[in-house]
């Protein structure tokens, strides 16, 4: 009987593919194992192999086709004695009923399972644009600005390297560091081993002897095992020593939850890093955030914990085609004004504001959108200015309730505007448990787009 | 008493040994008063002492050149004066004033001289191993021929970190010194009880790191292996572990009361092999000084000791700004940095 073979997912994150290359063609026979084709994911070109045996009776898609979504079908299999025909026969049957496949078959795809089904490209609304008007724009991916971000700042500053797992040979586990080291070299693109609490305070070493080391942890749950060296080294020794020594380093890598991961690896450490003086601690949602704060962090000469999202290395954003484009720290940035609400958020929080303020504009409810895009230092003036004009706020964050950045801005808003709130401030934020695997459960675990319209309607009184 | 066997032949000129002789009093005297001034008040916190094992840091730095670096754990004031950092801005430090080194804000466990190339005084048990790697790989990566000594415990060798910057500097050829300050006591946790081998220098080897015993209560031994270490380093053949055995007279810090070990261990050590008393007895034995020549280097150490607690008593408290200061560098440090 002819089966379809469908599109994998080869990433936690991955939605879709592009089908690089076929290296088998109709009417070839394969085994079980035998490479069906190349599939280049947001993260890697992947082999893709056959799970069982049969005749290649059709490509339904041509080599080259991207934007091919997971579980789309792709060939159709067919066994000894069945005709092309049998074959064309299942692939019209597959497309008829190729839409329901994802949602029924398939609970392991991400689509339906994380927040990567949010709407792609929101446009860049920012009041005040961090660029100049008339500037040339370009769509960029959060991940591309990102590396574009390390190389303008490795070409201008000979101290400048990275270090990390898998960032020179692999291209960075996420893709991040890709073209680095044939760019730089082996002298400044560095592989490490397995060995985080080692190569972090080999990275705090040599920025007390002079270089500006970026060290990229794979996740920032690895982190952990390099925390000390990162809090008790890195932001303590300046004022330990009076101001003689500085620490000018970039932790970077993704944090928070990304797909089906699971407990270990979806911890979002925001509010963690923001508590410590003596670190300065950035969290962007857009692209151009992403390169304009990263290259800011790069130069600053204080330690830096860069927190990047998995989720959102793949999503696209207009990034402005400027020589040297730097975002400051401490300065917010207002996505949407409004009137009736502040809704402030940061990182992948940011997807969930925007899309509840959408919502809540269809119902009349003007929302005033704020992305704080650094956590340490925060900019507490934007956000108390709009909740003097909204009289009511919002938090929105992926990262645990307690002690969360979200408790902190409420109790900083209730000291210094406690006369114009007309309501309390809600936080929404992920629940107050470790990250579960099973794909509902996970979905309930992470804040959603339906608790902050919930969260606005009762700060609103509606 | 018993008999004392001082170093076969010094491979120094008598004005060196002179030197070393001087060098290890001050740090002898200075950790005295800097005990005196605890029991004062006048230090606070944990204040770990140096005496007895003067001839580790008083050799290496026989065996160091301009512009190497060092980095160490909390027992720290031995290496910074043996690195030439001045006796009054350490004893300032430790007793939380604004002449301190950290302008009072560091205290006995966080001291820092770019000046001087010494790197901390710090508080994690083996967090200076990874950093002081870490500052031998600047100096490759910026093309000199520096090397770092990192110095820390027989009680740090068994915290992980260690191995994963042996590793890391066995594989990337790292100028860097592991020194084993090893004291036989972590904390109040003997080596026997607490490490599984004798030979902690041996835990280099499954790296490719070569390693040696010294002792440690011999100052010219110390200075030997140094050498022969730097030079290991500089030629480019990576790392190099020195296990130097030595011993603490005192408590682990102020507030120990040593019930691990008995008084008469102790006395056989200061008997028998102190460091200082080997250098006076070769300095007077081969006739490189007189008596009366020590005792002028004698007074002279404790006129400097003398001063520098008169300095840390003097100097004023760091004023209330001094709180908000610090916490974030507005410029890259000026330090050693060289342009790549």
């Amino acid at each position: 009987m002819a089966t379809q073979i469908l599109m994998p997912a080869l990433s936690p994150t991955m939605e879709e593919g592009t089908l690089a290359k076929w290296l088998v063609k109709e009417g070839d026979t394969v085994s079980s194992g035998d490479i069906l084709a190349e599939i280049e994911t947001d993260k890697a070109t992947m082999e893709f192999e056959a799970v069982d045996e049969g005749i290649v009776g059709k490509l339904l898609v041509a080599e080259g086709t991207e934007g091919v979504k997971v579980n789309t079908p792709i060939a159709v299999m067919v066994e000894e004695g069945e005709s092309v025909e049998d074959a064309e026969a299942a692939s019209g049957d597959a497309e008829a009923k190729a839409p329901e496949a994802p949602a029924e078959e398939t609970p392991a795809a991400p689509t339906e399972a994380a927040p990567a089904s949010a709407p792609a490209t929101p446009k860049a609304r920012a009041v005040e644009p961090d660029w100049p008007e008339g500037t040339k724009l370009k769509s960029q991916t959060v991940r591309e600005a990102l590396r574009d971000a390390m190389a303008e700042e490795m070409r201008g500053d000979a101290n400048v390297f990275v270090m990390g797992e898998e960032v020179a040979e692999y291209q960075g586990a996420y893709k991040v560091t890709q073209g680095l080291l044939d760019e730089f070299g082996d002298r400044r693109v560095i592989d490490t081993p397995i060995t985080e609490h080692g190569f972090a305070g080999i990275g705090v070493g040599a920025a007390f002897g002079g270089l500006k080391p970026i060290v990229e942890f794979m996740t920032f749950n690895f982190a952990m095992q390099a925390i000390d060296q990162i809090i008790n080294s890195a932001a303590k020794t300046l004022y330990m020593s009076g101001g003689q020594m500085g620490c000018p380093i970039v932790f970077r890598g993704p944090n928070g939850a990304a797909a089906r991961v699971g407990a270990q690896h979806s911890q979002d450490y925001a509010a963690w890093y923001s508590m410590v003086p003596g670190l300065k601690v950035a969290m962007p949602y857009s692209a151009s955030d992403a390169k304009g704060l990263l290259k800011s962090a790069i130069r600053d000469p204080n330690p830096v914990i860069f927190l990047e999202n998995e989720i959102l290395y793949g999503r696209s954003f207009d990034v402005p085609e400027m020589d040297d484009f730097t975002v400051p720290f401490g300065k917010a940035r207002i996505w949407r004004e409004g009137t009736d609400v502040t809704i402030v958020s940061f990182g992948i929080g940011m997807q969930y504001a925007l899309e509840a303020a959408d919502k809540l504009a269809e119902e009349g409810i003007s929302a005033e959108v704020i992305d704080l895009r650094t956590l340490r230092p925060i900019d507490y003036g934007t956000v108390i200015e709009s909740v003097k004009k909204t009289n009511r706020c919002v938090t929105v964050e992926e990262g645990w309730p307690v002690g969360s950045i979200g408790n902190h801005l409420s109790a900083y808003i209730m000291m210094n505007a406690f006369d114009w709130l007309d309501a309390p401030v809600i936080n929404c934020t992920g629940k107050d448990v470790p990250m579960p695997y099973a794909a509902n459960l996970e979905k309930h675990a992470l804040v959603t787009t339906a608790e902050v319209i919930e969260a606005v309607k009762q700060v609103t009184y509606r | 008493m018993a008999a004392r066997k001082p170093a076969a032949k010094p491979n120094v000129s008598p004005e060196e040994l002179k030197q070393y002789y001087r060098d290890m009093l001050l740090i002898r005297r200075f950790e005295e008063k800097a005990g005196q001034l605890y029991g004062m008040g006048l230090i606070g916190g944990f204040c770990h002492l140096y005496i007895g094992q003067e001839a580790v840091v008083v050799g290496l730095e026989a065996a160091a050149s301009e512009g190497d670096k060092r980095v160490t754990s909390y027992r720290d004031h031995g290496h910074m004066l043996a690195c030439g950092m001045d006796p009054n801005g350490v004893m300032a430090e430790l007793t939380g004033r604004e002449g301190g080194y950290s302008r009072g804000k560091g205290g006995s466990m966080h001291m820092f001289s770019r000046e001087k190339h010494f790197y901390g005084g710090h508080g994690i048990v083996g967090a200076q191993v990874p950093l002081g790697a870490g500052l031998s790989f600047a100096d490759r990566y910026l093309g000199n021929d520096r090397v770092t000594f990192t110095y820390f415990g027989d009680g740090a060798a068994n915290q992980g970190q260690v191995y994963e910057t042996f590793n890391m500097a066995s594989l990337w050829k790292l100028p860097v010194v592991f020194v084993i300050e090893n004291n036989q006591y972590a904390m109040g946790t003997s080596q026997k009880r607490s490490t599984s081998t004798e030979d902690i220098h041996t835990r280099g080897a499954p790296f490719g790191i070569p390693g040696e015993v010294v002792d440690g209560m011999d100052v010219l031994a110390v200075k030997e292996a140094g050498e022969k270490a730097v030079a290991h380093c500089r030629a480019g053949k990576g790392p190099y572990i020195l296990e130097i055995k030595t011993y603490r007279y005192r408590g682990h810090s102020m507030s120990d009361p040593a019930k691990y070990r008995t008084r008469e261990e102790v006395q056989k050590m200061r008997d028998e092999r102190d460091p200082i008393q080997n250098v006076r007895d070769l300095l007077l034995q081969g006739k490189h000084a007189s008596e009366d020549d020590l005792k002028a280097i004698d007074k002279e150490i404790k006129d400097i000791v003398n001063a520098s607690a008169e300095f840390a008593k003097e100097s004023p408290e760091p004023a209330l700004e001094e709180l908000w200061t610090d916490i974030y560098a507005d410029a890259l440090p000026q330090g050693d940095a060289v342009k790549a």
